[in-house]
């Protein structure tokens, strides 16, 4: 079963870990405090500050790893929400199918008819802007389609000879859901899963950019760019460094999101045998 | 000789590149040198099983490769010259003008989005060969000559408005229309049923005569292709095993393998007396899908312990339909059916679990009713901890038994559905039927997606299992070659009833009616001059009512 | 006819039918939801006359329903209320930012839209070979960067390092077309620049797709040129699936647009929804909200109309 990994792989699987390590033991990385101020405005980079410093004053590399931290935190609790919710009404609503099929579908059907930032931002801007509330939102909305994909992975599946041979063994839901359907459908949405994390990624920073997200003084990546922006125009590239984390770290995860995906259409054997 | 050779192909030699996943591509040689020769106006046959390279070598008579598929080695001379030097455009130049193809599927090589007529006259106006006025005529006189109906306005319409048996004949009509020397035909009738196939390869045979062109027929049916060519080249793994005249390649063949080919469903099955109650008893059956559309209809049949109901139908007939609704998939809304003296739920899910485990099914295709997941022990071994209980050791012990008994051994336990081939597939599945111990399994074209001689090997595993187990077999099929090979009683079924059923003698001796006539009249047989023969004897009935 | 027509109708009136429920959604959305609309606006400091005042001013003492119909009735007279803290009439903005908007989402689509088509078609000529790689590596970059960081990274580079293009999209009514056009060159590029990725791969996928088809060998077994083959047989199945990319990305520009604006502070209606989602200016939200997804949801019943129509399977029934 284990096949050799590719290149690709192995080097986004290096930077992924490194983001996640550099994210749950930010305090021990980080040179300065979260808000320390440690030296002038936009300082370039030196030996002290390797990346410089921000709009007031602060460590940039220390503001980047404290921002990897609240921007992953918030990405990945809000995929495990969307993923939990998505998948298990997709999955229920394939097997029960009918009226709760219906139901559900349609209503997924609505609230993806507007595009999700922009109703994110109409919530927004009646609800509190905490943290729990953003994992919340951007959870619900990203969750109808978690809630699409596993709906029709499912489907496919519970029309397959060896489901019917299941089912007429007399086997019970259980066993239907848990041994014929869902170890073929894990791996196309483990994949997906790497996808909506990049998209919660972008998601978060976009609103935090716009001043929506995350607050001040937390740091985030969205929020960096907000705070150091004014200085693009006098040539000073701070708000840029955010550009090159969320891309290394989004293209990691694609990278990987595609070896699984190719590996789990290699193993079903497809035109094999 | 050589002032006649229209096609001359020598030492041809092909190459494609596969993608094993998780490996580096590799070259694998599908075709490895093949040589032969088409006079003008004959017709070779083309034969062998899947992976044979027989479609390759059709193909490199127009200098195609389909899907990174190359010609690496030897030449193709086509009226005198090589058509692999002159490049794309000599290809083209070639193409749809000195050779045409037809598709399998018709259905797909059209294109949705075109007037027939439009198509049928394309390559002609393309290549200078008739006007679009003349090409218009040309493909009128065609359609007429191919037997379809409304020849004038058929034209007009597109391919999603005519049915199978009429598009392949409609390509044939395209093939004709630049007047080639040379047509490839790839498998034209295996997609259809087989009454229709009997009138589109008769069509065919017919224009080939009349127009004088010459064709390379290929096919995976030896009986199909006796009836057309003049020659016939036998192909295994892109080699050539036999070449020879079709009559001395079917009546008195030389190669082991191309006897084994000839023989095919030879298998002799003494007849079986029903016995005195039936293990399984349809009665006055009907069932519809959600539409409110029947498509069972009063059905009543009974099967023996021990023996084999064979259901037999093309496409659209309900035969899959009573499969199902003899296991509960689909409740019928009138009838009953008794298994083994007592009365079934209509519904699955009121069918206790000792019905269940009795009443076993096996699929067509093999590939999807095994879960890519799990092991072939996982797959056998489930029924057995399901109905039985076992576990462990006794349950190893089992599924040893059970694969030694489908002659596959217990090496292949470990094994996942996606590392056998196609034939190992279906004898796992078979395994796990038996499993369950069951008085009747019930075969759903098991053997259709299956080369001859595998389909061979597992109809003769069927017979053999059904003398150590006495199991019964509701066996669902279109091809009546099989069904003459492991009946004991028979059941035609057409438009959603049953027409004719009795012992397999008496259902396959006359008088017949009127489907079954046709039915039988129309499989294909062994045999040089069957497809005159069946067509005479058509036309004496038809002039005799 | 009659089937595509009867399916036509049937997709208008679903997207009629959406964008109704969608205008529930958004009205419903701002108020089951937790906390006080009054209290969110003014602060916690407010005095709980202040509340009480704007409680009445927003109509939040009058049951919901009475006051989602009302609103309701006033979007179908073009009146979308007025601002709460500027108290100027929302339509008369909306209309005018909504054209500002269109302005650059047009000039976007009409650089966007060509250029993927063309390089998905490269894509598919040089199938495996360095273009078609190099494409699809720009998109994997492309879709892994949020919209606002390449138009800072095209800010700090193009604007301030090269100094080609204005940094501010700042346009007003004084200004002739060609200074409109030079001033927005900035935002349009990076917009072209998010729906390209999408667009091309889409387009590729589409047109692969098609070239795969069975009808496809047919025709070059006929010895048809590669031109006619393309030009006649693929093009016609590729119309739907490449006008369904183009729609689809056409409603991906609308959200790129939103932050796009705010970036370049450039006066459209992704800004002015922006600003007052932080004001917590609940008309013009709404407002915008709908109208936003009214032009997403027109965007997608166009493109299915249009799949529904190119199909001969519809349109020449049996």
């Amino acid at each position: 079963m284990i096949k050799r990994i590719p290149l690709a792989a192995l080097i986004g699987l290096f930077f992924t870990a490194l983001y996640f390590f550099a994210a749950i033991f930010a305090p021990l990385i980080a040179p300065y405090g979260m808000a320390e101020v440690v030296g002038d405005v936009w300082e370039p980079a030196s030996a002290q500050h390797w990346l410089g410093t921000d709009n007031i004053g602060r460590d940039l590399l220390t503001r980047m790893i404290y921002g990897g931290r609240t921007t992953i935190f918030i990405a990945t609790a809000a995929t495990i929400l969307s993923f939990s919710l998505g998948a298990v009404l997709g999955f229920t609503a394939a097997v029960l199918g009918g009226w709760a099929d219906q139901f559900l579908s349609r209503v997924v059907d609505l609230v993806m008819s507007i595009p999700s930032l922009i109703l994110a931002l109409v919530i927004l801007s009646v609800t509190p802007v905490t943290v729990p509330v953003l994992v919340v939102i951007m959870g619900l909305l990203d969750s109808t389609r978690v809630f699409r994909l596993a709906r029709a992975v499912a489907v496919d599946i519970n029309v397959m000879d060896y489901v019917e041979a299941a089912k007429l063994r007399g086997e019970g839901r259980r066993w239907i859901i848990f041994r014929e359907i869902l170890p073929n459908a894990l791996s196309p949405l483990v994949a997906e899963m790497g996808l909506r994390f990049i998209f919660m990624v972008l998601f978060i920073s976009t609103l935090s950019f716009l001043g929506l997200g995350v607050q001040p003084p937390m740091a985030d990546w969205g929020g960096i760019v907000k705070e150091n922006k004014d200085g693009i125009v006098y040539g000073i590239g701070a708000a840029l460094w955010p550009a090159v984390a969320i891309a290394t770290l989004a293209i990691s995860v694609n990278l990987v999101a595609d070896w699984v995906l190719n590996r789990t259409t290699s193993l079903k054997g497809g035109r094999g045998g | 000789m050589a002032d006649n050779a229209l096609l001359d192909i020598k030492n041809l030699r092909i190459e494609a590149t596969v993608y094993p996943p998780g490996e580096d591509p590799q070259d694998v040689v599908i075709v490895d040198d093949v040589s032969l020769q088409l006079e003008k106006g004959k017709v070779l046959g083309l034969i062998g099983e899947s992976g044979a390279g027989k479609s390759t070598i059709g193909l490199s008579s127009m200098g195609y490769g389909r899907g990174g598929v190359r010609i690496t080695g030897g030449e193709v001379i086509l009226n005198g010259t090589d058509i692999l030097t002159g490049g794309v455009r000599g290809l083209r130049k070639v193409r749809g003008k000195e050779v045409c193809y037809v598709a399998q599927s018709a259905a797909a090589a059209f294109n949705p989005a075109h007037k027939l007529m439009d198509q049928v006259i394309e390559a002609a106006i393309e290549h200078g060969v008739a006007s679009r006025a003349e090409a218009r005529k040309r493909a009128v006189t065609l359609f007429g000559k191919l037997g379809l109906p409304d020849p004038e306005h058929i034209g007009q319409r597109y391919p999603h408005q005519v049915s199978g048996g009429q598009l392949q004949r409609v390509m044939t009509a395209m093939a004709l229309c630049s007047q080639p020397d040379l047509i490839v035909f790839d498998e034209p009738t295996t997609a259809l049923d087989v009454t229709t196939q009997i009138d589109v390869l008769a069509a065919i045979k017919e224009a080939i005569r009349d127009t004088g062109v010459a064709a390379l027929y290929i096919t995976h049916d030896l009986a199909v292709v006796a009836q057309v060519s003049d020659h016939i080249m036998v192909l295994r793994n892109g080699k050539k095993v036999e070449y020879g005249t079709a009559e001395q390649i079917i009546n008195d063949p030389h190669e082991e393998y191309t006897r084994a080919l000839v023989s095919v469903r030879s298998i002799a099955h003494e007849e079986k007396k029903p016995t005195e109650t039936p293990i399984l008893s349809v009665k006055h059956v009907t069932a519809s899908y959600g539409g409110g559309i029947t498509v069972l209809k009063d059905v009543s049949v009974d099967i023996h312990e021990g023996q084999t109901l064979a259901v037999v139908g093309e496409s659209g007939s309900g035969k899959s339909t009573m499969a199902r609704a003899i296991t509960g998939l689909l409740p019928p809304s009138e009838g009953e059916i008794t298994f083994d003296g007592r009365t079934l739920s209509r519904r699955l899910d009121q069918r206790t679990k000792n019905d269940l485990r009795e009443l076993q099914m096996i699929y067509q295709m093999a590939d999807v009713a095994m879960n890519p997941r799990q092991t072939v022990a996982t797959i056998i071994g489930r029924p057995l901890e399901f109905y039985f209980g076992l576990r462990g050791k006794e349950r190893d012990r089992r599924i040893g038994e059970l694969l030694d008994e489908i002659e596959m051994g217990t090496g292949f336990a470990d094994r996942y559905p996606a590392e056998l081939s196609g034939g190992q597939k279906q004898r796992v599945c078979i395994a796990r039927a038996l499993a369950a111990k069951p008085k009747l399994i019930i075969c759903d074209e098991v053997t259709s997606a299956l080369d001859p001689l595998v389909a061979d090997g597992i109809l003769k595993l069927l017979l053999n299992l059904q003398k150590i187990e006495n199991v019964a077999y509701l066996f669902i099929t279109h091809d009546l070659a099989t069904v003459r090979a492991i009946a004991d009683s028979i059941a035609v079924m057409f438009q959603g009833k049953v027409v004719r059923y009795g012992p397999k003698s008496q259902v396959l001796s006359p008088p017949f009616d009127d489907y079954t006539d046709l039915l039988l009249s129309s499989v294909p047989e062994m045999q040089i001059g069957w497809l005159e023969k069946a067509l005479a004897n058509r036309k004496m009935e038809s002039a005799g009512n | 006819m009659g089937v595509a027509l009867k399916l036509v109708a049937q997709r208008f009136a679903l997207g009629l039918l959406l964008l109704f429920l969608v205008s529930v959604l958004i009205f419903v959305g701002t108020l089951i939801l937790p906390g006080d609309v009054a209290q969110s606006i003014l602060g916690q400091s407010a005095t709980p006359e202040a509340l009480a005042n704007l409680r009445r001013d927003l109509g939040l003492n009058e049951p919901a329903l009475a006051r989602y119909l009302s609103w309701l009735g006033g979007v179908f007279h073009g009146d979308l209320g007025t601002a709460l803290t500027s108290g100027q009439d929302i339509a008369t903005t909306l209309g005018r930012r909504l054209g500002n908007t269109l302005f650059l989402a047009f000039w976007a689509a009409v650089i966007s839209v060509p250029l993927a088509i063309f390089l998905g078609l490269l894509a598919v000529r040089y199938r495996d070979r360095w273009p078609d790689k190099l494409i699809s590596a720009v998109t994997l970059a492309s879709i892994s960067i949020p919209e606002f960081l390449i138009g800072y990274v095209l800010m700090y580079f193009v604007g301030v390092k090269l100094g080609w293009a204005p940094t501010v999209a700042t346009i007003y009514d004084g200004m002739s077309i060609w200074q409109k056009l030079q001033t927005i060159a900035l935002p349009v590029a990076v917009l072209t620049l998010v729906v390209l990725a999408h667009m091309m791969r889409m387009t590729r996928a589409a047109i692969l797709n098609v070239m795969q088809s069975a009808y496809i060998e047919t025709a070059e077994l006929k010895g048809l040129t590669t031109f006619k083959v393309i030009w006649r047989h693929a093009f016609p199945n590729s119309i739907a699936p490449i006008v369904n990319v183009v729609m689809l990305n056409l409603a991906y520009l609308v959200v790129g647009v939103v932050v796009v604006e705010v970036v370049f502070t450039y006066p459209g209606m992704g800004q002015y929804l922006v600003d007052h989602v932080s004001k917590r200016d609940l008309p013009v939200v709404q407002a915008c909200g709908l109208v936003f997804a009214g032009v997403y949801i027109g965007l997608n019943m166009v493109a299915d109309i249009v799949s529904i129509l190119s199909n001969p399977r519809l349109r020449h029934p049996k």
